[in-house]
């Protein structure tokens, strides 16, 4: 019961958490950054298409989770910042120059936070597939592998299985891959969402998956046969960025 | 008498009254005080209000339906109220939540658009600009903790490109062929996307209101802050029009036969 | 020594402060399993058609993808939950306990307000302590009827009624589609209308429809009449090869018992 004695307040809450799931996996000359489509609040499901996952550049790609409009904001300032920097430097900014940007960007507003959980993926300036993670303040690292959002605690695990391979000993005589091909990524990365999907009320109705090629990646022989693809390159440097889509379960 | 209803005892519910359409009203504080109290302070709360709008793609553009009631509290207070505004030559906004941050809302976008116009370079707003611009307002204004309490939609038509998108009071924003705010989203929203989705290029204009008509009867219903007098808007190539207010036809017949709410016959 | 200890009428809830006082203090009451639920009743020319969907969740994780909400009362009487799980389970396994006890007792067929008189009775003992929100329906002597009860005791009847998460996109289903004597096919395809727009709409329901038709003559459970949601195949098998999970010792008993007889004296019996 609220008390007739003190004024009665109303705080205004203004953050909102808006459900869904991103996960990036980095490869030896690729990088795949993917995320459902489903936007919800509560039990309400806003819209079955919004995008989580952006592409910045043609060798950085950027997913956002957590709550939309600050997530929608973080990636229209990022974009605003990396097309400063092409106006001053005539290129695009390297990766690890973004997720530090990304770093500064986020701890800039420490006390009033962007409640946005982001992965970076891509390729660096030596051609390898990355993946960064941040946290909401912008603690960061660069890692083989991430998953955030709603269902990070079920898809993060079976990552740690199925790509460091933890809990899991190599035959004998043999030594697990450091990287995996990219038809094995792509694989697990669906059946991460697809089981995400049945296992967690907020995850579903689509999913979002971009891969970042290095310059002449051998990977590329992969896609022939991969249905729904499409390529997003803009620019002829060597990095090729290419979307696919899928259903999720709507339910 | 003591005018305001939070005071006759009953808690207001967040869960199930997000836009605050039952005003807490201040009573007098003989306490003692704060005298830094006064400084910042923002974040009001709703006070009249009004309840869902809906809106829907169709063949030809864009359809949107809203109530003519704004509310205070559970008190139906002014029941001719448009809460549909044309914006340009290619937009409408229908907005939910506080009419006198709507009414503001409006001014501040009409001006836009005789700035727009006074410019005369040969551009005009479209839907996703007007969009964009709201959606800027209103995160602005919820990071400087002082929303403006709306849920609005935004349709439109511009260089044959349809265009439908929502925007709250938090700066959220989304898209879809078919949406609706405040309990419109709960209890509209369901019957719109089976009516809907898949749909949005054979539908009619036609079609299109019949199931705005259906969507805003079954609200009537349910919605306890709605109201049996509406209008709808339109947008098409052609431009934009907003409907005289038209009447819902109900029948409350359906439980003739039943008697009391358990054991009872007679 | 008179006791001074004043013990009022009915149930004592005191225990609930020190819960709450204990939950404050940052020790939560373990979560219980929920059916967020769409659960659904609508009255057709010959009787009731019940429906369910077949999510229970935990928070925001599905616990069950294939739950059956529709319960078992009388023969002709059944009930849907939503709210807490075992609260809907328990409750209305009780009162169809009692209500055979009743129908032996009286040697009638019991009749639907039995049920609901007893359920209220119940539930309002128990101050909305019981987290069971119910969609109770049956035909009986006196014909078809359909009853929601909330928590705390209250009751409705009426035509056609929605309950949990999903009850709003299920009712709106209703508002815009129910008419007065509808044939069964037209009602089943309702009701299943009606669950399928909570199924979809509503995060704390989904996965399968359930339906039940109950009729003077015949109940027929349909349980997962419709399965919109079967889950995909998925693209890896993950089996792991024999020897995968790492040991640090190794220890081998043997579980057969082994023991040498020794002929104490005489001969071995003749056993032959």
């Amino acid at each position: 019961m609220p008390s007739i004695e003190q004024p009665q307040q109303r705080q205004f809450n203004p953050y909102s958490e808006n459900g869904g799931t991103i996960l990036a996996i980095a490869g030896a000359d690729f990088s795949v950054i993917a995320g459902d489509t489903r936007q919800s609040e509560g039990y309400s499901i806003q819209t079955r298409y919004a995008p989580k996952v952006f592409r910045l550049t043609d060798r950085a790609v950027l997913a956002v989770n957590g709550f939309a409009a600050d997530g929608n904001m973080f990636v229209k300032k990022v974009r605003q910042r990396l097309e400063w920097y092409r106006h001053a430097h005539a290129k695009d900014m390297p990766l690890r120059a973004i997720a530090r940007l990304i770093q500064t960007m986020l701890y800039a507003r420490r006390f009033f936070p962007f409640y946005v959980y982001n992965i970076l993926g891509g390729i660096e300036e030596d051609g390898t597939g990355a993946v960064y993670s941040f946290d909401p303040v912008g603690s960061y690292e660069r890692e083989a592998c991430r998953a955030a959002g709603a269902a990070q605690s079920l898809v993060q695990p079976f990552l740690d299985n199925q790509i460091y391979f933890k809990n899991q000993l190599p035959a004998p005589g043999t030594s697990h891959p450091a990287h995996l091909p990219l038809s094995t990524v792509l694989s697990l990365v669906i059946d991460s969402f697809t089981s995400a999907t049945e296992r967690h009320i907020e995850v579903g109705d689509g999913l979002e998956i971009y891969i970042v090629f290095s310059k002449g990646s051998t990977s590329l022989q992969g896609l022939a046969s991969v249905r729904g693809l499409q390529e997003v390159t803009t620019t002829d440097d060597g990095e090729r960025v290419f979307v696919i889509r899928r259903e999720l379960k709507k339910d | 008498m003591d005018h305001f209803p939070t005071n006759w005892g009953r808690p207001r519910n967040d869960a199930y009254d997000a836009y605050g359409t039952y005003p807490i009203a201040q009573r007098p504080y003989n306490g003692p005080k704060d005298a830094f109290a006064q400084g910042i302070q923002h974040t009001q709360q709703p006070i009249v209000t009004g309840t869902s709008v809906l809106a829907l793609k169709y063949k030809d553009g864009v359809m949107l339906a809203a109530d003519n009631l704004a509310s205070y509290g559970s008190l139906a207070r002014f029941k001719d109220i448009q809460r549909l505004q044309a914006i340009g030559a290619h937009t409408v906004i229908g907005a939910g939540g506080d009419m006198s941050d709507f009414q503001y809302i409006q001014a501040m976008l009409d001006e836009l658009i005789i700035d727009e116009f006074t410019a005369q370079d040969g551009h005009t707003l479209g839907p996703a600009e007007i969009h964009e611009y709201l959606a800027q307002v209103m995160y602005a204004r919820r990071s400087k903790m002082n929303p403006l309490w709306n849920a609005i939609l935004v349709g439109g038509v511009k260089d044959g490109k349809r265009f439908l998108s929502f925007v709250d009071l938090l700066g959220t924003t989304y898209s879809a062929s078919t949406l609706a705010t405040g309990y419109g989203a709960h209890i509209a929203l369901p019957l719109l996307r089976t009516a809907v989705e898949g749909k949005e290029d054979i539908l009619n204009e036609e079609e299109a209101h019949k199931i705005l008509e259906q969507s805003m009867k079954v609200l009537y219903y349910r919605d306890a802050r709605s109201i049996d007098k509406y209008q709808v808007a339109t947008i098409t190539a052609e431009g934009v029009s907003i409907s005289e207010t038209r009447h819902l036809e109900t029948s409350w017949s359906f439980a003739e036969g039943i008697r009391g709410y358990g054991a009872q016959t007679q | 020594m008179a006791s001074s200890i004043h013990s009022g009428p009915g149930f004592d809830f005191s225990n609930e402060i020190r819960n709450n006082f204990m939950a404050e203090k940052g020790l939560p009451l373990p979560k219980a399993t929920s059916t967020g639920t769409t659960i659904v009743g609508c009255l057709f020319k010959d009787g009731i058609v019940l429906g369910a969907d077949t999510r229970a969740t935990e928070g925001p994780i599905v616990a069950d993808k294939n739950c059956e909400k529709i319960h078992y009362i009388t023969e002709s009487i059944r009930c849907c939950g939503a709210g807490t799980a075992a609260d809907t389970e328990f409750t209305t396994a009780l009162i169809s306990s009692n209500m055979e006890l009743h129908a032996l007792s009286t040697g009638r067929k019991p009749r639907v307000v039995t049920a609901m008189t007893m359920l209220k009775q119940m539930l309002f003992r128990y101050q909305g302590h019981i987290g069971a929100a119910l969609v109770l329906g049956g035909v009986d002597a006196t014909g078809p009827h359909l009853f929601t009860i909330h928590p705390h005791g209250s009751t409705d009847k009426l035509p056609y009624v929605t309950m949990g998460s999903g009850s709003l996109a299920a009712m709106a289903v209703f508002e815009s589609a129910w008419r007065p004597d509808m044939d069964r096919e037209s009602a089943l395809t309702l009701v299943k209308s009606a669950i399928s727009a909570g199924i979809f709409n509503d995060l704390g329901s989904g996965s399968n429809v359930d339906a039940c038709i109950i009729t003077a003559s015949s109940t027929e459970m349909l349980r997962n009449v419709e399965m919109p949601n079967e889950r995909v195949q998925k693209e890896r098998d993950y089996k792991f090869r024999r020897g995968t999970t790492a040991w640090a010792k190794e220890s081998v008993r043997d579980l057969v018992v082994s023991e040498t007889v020794q002929w104490v004296g005489g001969e071995a019996m003749d056993t032959t």
